[in-house]
């Protein structure tokens, strides 16, 4: 098997292909991180405010989790009209389920704000869109990044999937190995979207770490 | 109010650097961009297309490749809308798709056929010598045991019998196989074009007959027979490429030809065999093969 | 045009109708649920119960939840041949780890007076684990299944690729004939089935909740609704598991 694996390896146009799918995967999965966190906060700022937009965006974004990420990509080109084999239709249904994934925590978040803070905010001077992005925001961070470290793990196994609508990405490793009957490749991508994974879900934490410095000066969370 | 800025900032610059790579631009080289070629999901198409590509980047163009997109359905549906200009085909399917009544099943006959049947907007370059048909085959013991020779033999004794094949076999052929043998299946059981689940299908006994092509590697390996077609149901499959109109330049065209004329039937199956076989990389097995014949 | 597609009669009827593709993707469906519960679940038990291994489930199963599923089909496939055991295992081990956490989650969750009070009565181990933490792990541990059943409708339809009937088949073979109304139709099957089962399951959860707990929230204000609600939120629970284990 390790043969196998470094004779595959071997290759220069082999690594050069795996570099140009790891490339591509991390767009198809972390593109939609970025899109999917700047929809949630905005909704959930707007479902905090308002009952009955909380009930239905809520209700929306559970159905919206249910749907297979297999039948999202093949719907999404007739209902957006794009190319059927951009890139664009992986990114867009996962930014919507990113957005799905993230909404309720940013709501949960906005909730927990004290209102003794908001109270002192305001009496600050703070117009509520000020309010928002200075205080409100910023003390959603944890709670945010918790989601978004679920949706990048979920976000980057995904991506895969779409190998199978020749969308690249590591994906097409799966299908590559599958159809010559060969597992380096099937290897290779699994491990490579495990570390991609990983790498992400590191790199959030110490984003969390740098946005939120009151919780570091404070020496225990 | 400092902390907020750093987040839309953050935010920000991510959302630029991620719309630097734009990734609506698939590519068509309808205008500048790289010229896209794709293929469909099985070997040898991934094969003809790296040979292609090669060929037409030796003239000095920007070439993409988009390989195991799927089936000829999508494959054409993806020249029409732009998001490809270079696809690999058989002359006989495509003749069919085009033409769904479409009879003829000499290699002239199809080519030229197909040069007229082609919709607008496409065309199909020089066809190669090169061919690999489509082809039913059974286990050596079922061939034996029932006396199967040909699709002639097969007709009558369809009844009992579960054909493995791709998602599309049912659409192109069904009724034509009926019309020609009499043949109506007990089950069309689907499984994926000629690869590894229709030929694990066919080995377990999950089906009887399985629609492969005669370049695949597994017929040889497995001692599979390969059924006669005397009444021509498959027509000639010659290799040849369906461009997208105005897409490649004539240099491009030259160099996609000289591949067409450089292909054999068994050059072609001598290299599906490295890859299937000795698992070897489609790049190296098409740049090998580009550098044999002097591009 | 997907409506037609959906109420054509011939499309209810032989190996390749609806209701034998939606029978298929079922029963694919009921067995990795239900062998991912059977090791899951003891094992969750296990875990929460004597607090001994949960930073390695916990951390396990998230690192789980990041295999690529197309990857592990293929696999498998490759690996164990013949099309379906490979895919029913694979769709075990992606249900496992939404099981897991769940239960583990559950157990842990368990109000530890409760427990105490379990105790002082003389439970033994056993007793308190069947009498008092089972059956208030039970909404969080249904969430968990929830969430695996979940997994399993999505990847079913994946697994379709390596030759597994179900749904997945309208999906991947309506793509490969660019059929868009059989598509979009499996596409529609494939969600409503999702939809279907994560609906029953809810509806589960609400029923479990015991009635002490139940009692216990409406004195604290918190509706049984709520309780649940907890259960469900994936991200909720994974946030506040990971935030234990860093």
């Amino acid at each position: 098997m390790l043969d196998d694996l470094s004779r595959y390896l071997g290759s220069e146009s082999t690594r050069q292909l795996i570099v140009d799918q790891l490339v591509q995967h991390v767009e198809l999965a972390l593109l939609p991180l970025v899109v999917g966190v700047a929809l949630a906060i905005p909704l959930g700022w707007l479902a905090q405010r308002h009952p009955l937009l909380r009930t239905s965006l809520l209700g929306v974004a559970n159905v919206v989790y249910t749907v297979p990420s297999l039948a999202f990509f093949v719907v999404i080109p007739g209902v957006i009209g794009t190319q059927i084999l951009a890139p664009v239709n992986v990114i867009a249904a996962l930014s919507v389920y990113t957005a799905a994934l993230l909404v309720r925590p940013v709501v949960d978040a906005l909730d927990a704000v004290p209102g003794h803070v908001i109270a002192a905010a305001t009496a600050m001077g703070y117009r509520p869109l000020r309010r928002f992005l200075a205080v409100e925001l910023p003390l959603a961070v944890p709670v945010l990044t918790a989601g978004v470290r679920v949706a990048s793990v979920s976000n980057i196994s995904l991506a895969s999937v779409g190998a199978l609508l020749g969308i690249g990405g590591l994906g097409a490793l799966f299908t590559s190995g599958f159809q010559t009957s060969y597992l380096p490749p099937i290897i290779v991508g699994i491990v490579l979207v495990l570390a991609l994974a990983l790498v992400v879900d590191l790199v959030l934490v110490g984003l969390r770490r740098l946005l939120t410095p009151w919780a570091r000066a404070g020496g225990a969370r | 109010m400092k902390r907020a800025w750093v987040v839309l900032a953050v935010l920000a610059s991510v959302v630029v650097a991620g719309c630097g790579g734009d990734p609506t631009k698939g590519g068509g080289g309808g205008g500048s961009g790289p010229l896209a070629i794709g293929s469909a999901d099985f070997a040898e198409s991934e094969l003809l297309m790296e040979l292609y590509a090669g060929a037409v980047r030796s003239t000095g163009a920007q070439v993409q490749t988009r390989p195991r997109i799927g089936s000829r359905e999508v494959l054409v549906r993806a020249l029409q809308d732009g998001s490809l200009a270079v696809v690999p085909e058989y002359a006989g399917n495509l003749l069919n798709y085009f033409d769904k009544d479409a009879t003829a099943a000499k290699s002239d006959e199809v080519y030229a056929q197909l040069q007229q049947k082609v919709p607008s907007g496409l065309q199909v370059l020089e066809k190669s010598a090169a061919e690999d048909k489509d082809v039913l085959v059974v286990s050596k013991e079922t061939a034996e045991r029932q006396g199967l020779r040909s699709m002639a033999d097969l007709g009558p004794k369809c009844g009992d019998l579960v054909l493995g094949a791709a998602g599309e076999w049912r659409g192109r052929w069904e009724a034509r196989i009926k019309q020609l043998y009499g043949c109506v299946f007990k089950e069309i059981r689907t499984t994926d074009p000629a690869g590894p689940v229709t030929v694990e299908a066919l080995r377990s006994g999950q089906v009887q007959v399985a629609n492969l092509f005669t370049t695949a590697s597994a017929i040889g390996v497995n001692g599979f027979v390969e059924l006669a077609d005397p009444k021509q149901m498959y027509p000639a499959q010659n290799v040849v490429p369906l461009v997208r109109q105005s897409a490649l330049d004539d240099r491009g065209r030259q160099a996609v030809n000289r591949v067409s004329a450089a292909l054999t039937t068994e050059k072609l199956s001598a290299m599906v065999r490295r890859i299937e076989v000795d698992k070897a990389t489609v790049a190296d097995v098409a740049s090998g093969f580009l550098k044999e014949n002097g591009f | 045009m997907t409506l037609s597609w959906l109420f054509d009669p011939a499309h209810w009827s032989g190996t390749d109708g609806i209701p034998v593709r939606l029978l298929q993707h079922l029963r694919y469906t009921l067995v990795a649920a239900l062998a991912a519960t059977a090791v899951a679940v003891p094992l969750g038990l296990f875990v929460g119960h004597t607090g001994r291994g949960g930073v390695l489930v916990v951390g396990g199963s998230n690192a789980m939840r990041a295999l690529p599923t197309l990857g592990l089909v293929t696999f498998l496939f490759l690996v164990l041949g013949s099309g379906e055991v490979s895919a029913l295992v694979a769709l075990t081990v992606l249900a496992v780890p939404p099981v897991l956490a769940g239960t583990y989650a559950g157990i842990q969750d368990t109000d530890a007076g409760v427990v105490d009070a379990a105790r002082g009565m003389g439970m033994t181990g056993w007793q308190r684990l069947w009498r008092v933490e089972l059956p208030n792990a039970l909404p969080l541990l249904l969430g968990g299944v929830r969430n695996a059943v979940l997994q399993v409708v999505a990847t079913t339809a994946v697994a379709a690729y390596v030759g597994l009937g179900g749904l997945g088949r309208f999906l991947l073979d309506g793509l490969r004939a660019f059929d868009y109304p059989k598509m979009v139709a499996g596409a529609v099957l494939v969600a409503a089935l999702a939809m279907v089962l994560d609906l029953l399951l809810a509806l589960l959860q609400r029923a479990v909740v015991p009635r002490g707990l139940r009692l216990a929230a409406r004195g604290r204000g918190r509706g049984p609704a709520r309780v649940v609600e907890r259960g469900r939120t994936e991200v909720a629970a994974d946030a506040a598991m990971r935030e234990g284990t860093e």
